[in-house]
């Protein structure tokens, strides 16, 4: 399926300053960001942070309070609202099927709404894709949760969308059907479909996504995994000896690199570093000479999970003050 | 206004309707109930009283079948939708507002004056086989068939619009049959006085009536496209 049909220069979604209000209460304020097309795109935050209602102002279901986005080259516009939805998708958190239908059914009625042409040939990709090729004369009622997300995500394909939202596609899954998933979005993100992850599992942004962002309400950030790490903490070396360091204060102080240190609660030590690829070498160097027996030295590093809670206990604390 | 759109949704409705054991049951008891009085009425009757029937038009009793039966089908049709969690992904769709209620108005009106149709033949073939000669001349007239076989689809839109506005305002499924089903009695009411001689049934009550449907069931489409809110509907809210 060709992911790219049409509006492939700039942005596939540009957003500007989006807010939504449901009388007194906020949804999300504020929230600008551009996602490039073929990007997938991690939108992560607490319950309630308004990541679905996000979802669902791109997709023109509701309209915004105030601000301004592009979707697939289209302005968010009442009256542009059957076009972007022509060239988007969203799978919902529930999958949302017939129960009572087959999938086939299921996806023939969904082809015919988008209008898709040739109808047979594309479900019969969409199952193909989603591994559903045996199951499709099977009634829905009949699937298992996890086949019924692949069911949702094939019907979300039926369009060749250039940009697809996948709103907690993993959400209750067993490990299994999770991994099942995680293979889709690759095999999606290989074929250069521009996908809009929201999701409440860290470690799955963090292997899926090229970007994420953070959202408690305002977008909190926003940037490559990696980037949000070396953003919000400082790079850190944990070395391990067999004996205390005589004088660990002295060997530490004049390294390169080596910024401040102290000891942790298992007798090891940690060094707050500028540049691990200069102080890790350094350090190595200064252990072996002043005799110490090193067990290991290794760089410590941060998972996405630190910089989400980093900045949502952040926003608690604010929140509590 | 994409035909294929409106087809898909209705597609999809009548797959829903057959494979529903309940839906089906409710569709076919409720008219065979309006049945019973009228069936009562032609076979109790001696062959003397036909003189007196030729003056009644007790077969437009049989009308309050195309009010009742798809009220309380339209009134299901959305907010069940809401209930499944499968309105979402559809609205997600390109389908309009108007494609998306013809779709779900079609799949209410054509069973039910299908099955208002069948019953009615059922009915006069049993009073042209089975009843005494002169009182099935009485009864079997043709204006009287004529105003069923028109009056029957302009009702049923009627009750449709309004069973499916009451389905876009809900929050729940079984209020919002019950309330279908109250919002069709004043049309059965009606009906009844029409086919009990309280209101005369003259020409000219037909055509009026017939106008009046016709125009209702115009504002009838426009005022449940506006009480179809997609953010209200997704969201709950507004």
């Amino acid at each position: 399926m060709d992911s790219h049909q049409g509006g492939s220069e700039g942005a596939a979604l540009a957003v500007t300053r989006l807010t939504k209000r449901f009388g007194e209460r906020t949804a999300f304020e504020d929230v600008s960001f551009e996602i490039g097309y073929g990007e997938v795109f991690g939108f992560l935050g607490p319950n309630g942070a308004g990541k679905t209602t996000t979802v669902r102002a791109l997709a023109t279901l509701i309209s915004p309070t105030s601000g301004s986005a592009t979707i697939a080259g289209l302005p968010l516009l009442p009256e542009n609202g059957v076009e972007i939805r022509r060239r988007i998708a969203v799978m919902p958190e529930s999958p949302g099927l017939y129960l009572r239908l087959t999938v086939a059914e299921n996806l023939r009625c969904f082809a015919d709404l988008y209008e898709v042409p040739d109808p047979g040939l594309r479900i019969d990709h969409a199952l193909r894709a989603a591994g559903l090729t045996e199951r499709a004369n099977d009634a829905c009622r009949t699937l298992s949760k996890g086949l019924k997300q692949r069911v949702a995500l094939a019907r979300a394909l039926l369009s060749d969308p250039q940009i697809l939202f996948l709103d907690e596609p993993t959400a209750g899954l067993d490990p299994a059907a999770t991994r099942d998933v995680h293979g889709l979005i690759d095999d999606l993100r290989e074929r250069g479909v521009t996908i809009f992850l929201t999701t409440h599992r860290l470690e799955e942004a963090d292997r899926l996504c090229d970007r994420v962002a953070i959202l408690n309400t305002t977008l909190r950030t926003i940037g490559r995994p990696d980037e949000l790490r070396d953003e919000l903490f400082a790079k850190s070396l944990t070395i391990r000896t067999l004996a205390p360091l005589p004088d660990p204060g002295r060997l530490f102080a004049s390294l390169p690199g080596v910024e401040n240190w102290r000891q942790d609660g298992s007798g090891g030590y940690v060094l707050t570093v500028s540049k691990p690829e200069i102080a890790a070498p350094a350090v190595t160097k200064a252990l072996v000479l002043g005799g110490a027996e090193v067990l290991s030295i290794g760089e410590s590093r941060h998972s996405l999970e630190d910089v989400y809670l980093e900045l949502i206990e952040h926003d608690e604390g604010l929140s509590r003050r | 206004m994409s035909f294929r759109r409106v087809g898909a949704v209705l597609r999809k409705e009548l797959r829903e309707y057959r494979r529903n054991g309940n839906i089906v049951s409710a569709m076919l008891i409720f008219p065979f109930i309006f049945l019973i009085q009228p069936l009562i009425q032609v076979f109790a009757v001696p062959s003397s009283a036909a003189g007196a029937i030729r003056h009644e038009h007790s077969l437009l009793y049989l009308l309050a079948i195309p009010a009742l039966v798809p009220a309380v089908l339209a009134a299901y049709s959305v907010v069940a939708e809401r209930e499944q969690g499968t309105l979402e992904p559809v609205l997600t769709t390109p389908v309009r507002r108007n494609e998306f209620l013809l779709g779900k108005a079609l799949a209410a009106l054509i069973p039910s004056v299908v099955v208002a149709y069948v019953v009615y033949g059922a009915f006069l073939a049993a009073v042209g086989l089975f009843a005494h000669p002169e009182v099935a001349s009485a009864l079997l007239r043709w204006p009287q068939i004529l105003a069923q076989v028109l009056f029957t689809p302009m009702i049923a839109a009627w009750s449709i619009w309004l069973g499916i506005t009451i389905s876009a305002r809900s929050t729940d499924a079984r209020v919002a049959q019950q309330l279908g089903a109250l919002a069709s009695l004043p049309t059965i009411a009606v009906t009844s006085l029409i086919a009990f001689n309280v209101i005369p049934a003259s020409f000219a009550i037909a055509i009026g009536g017939a106008a009046l449907l016709l125009a209702l069931d115009g504002l009838g489409w426009r005022i449940t496209s506006m009480a179809f809110d997609r953010e209200r509907l997704v969201t709950g809210t507004r």
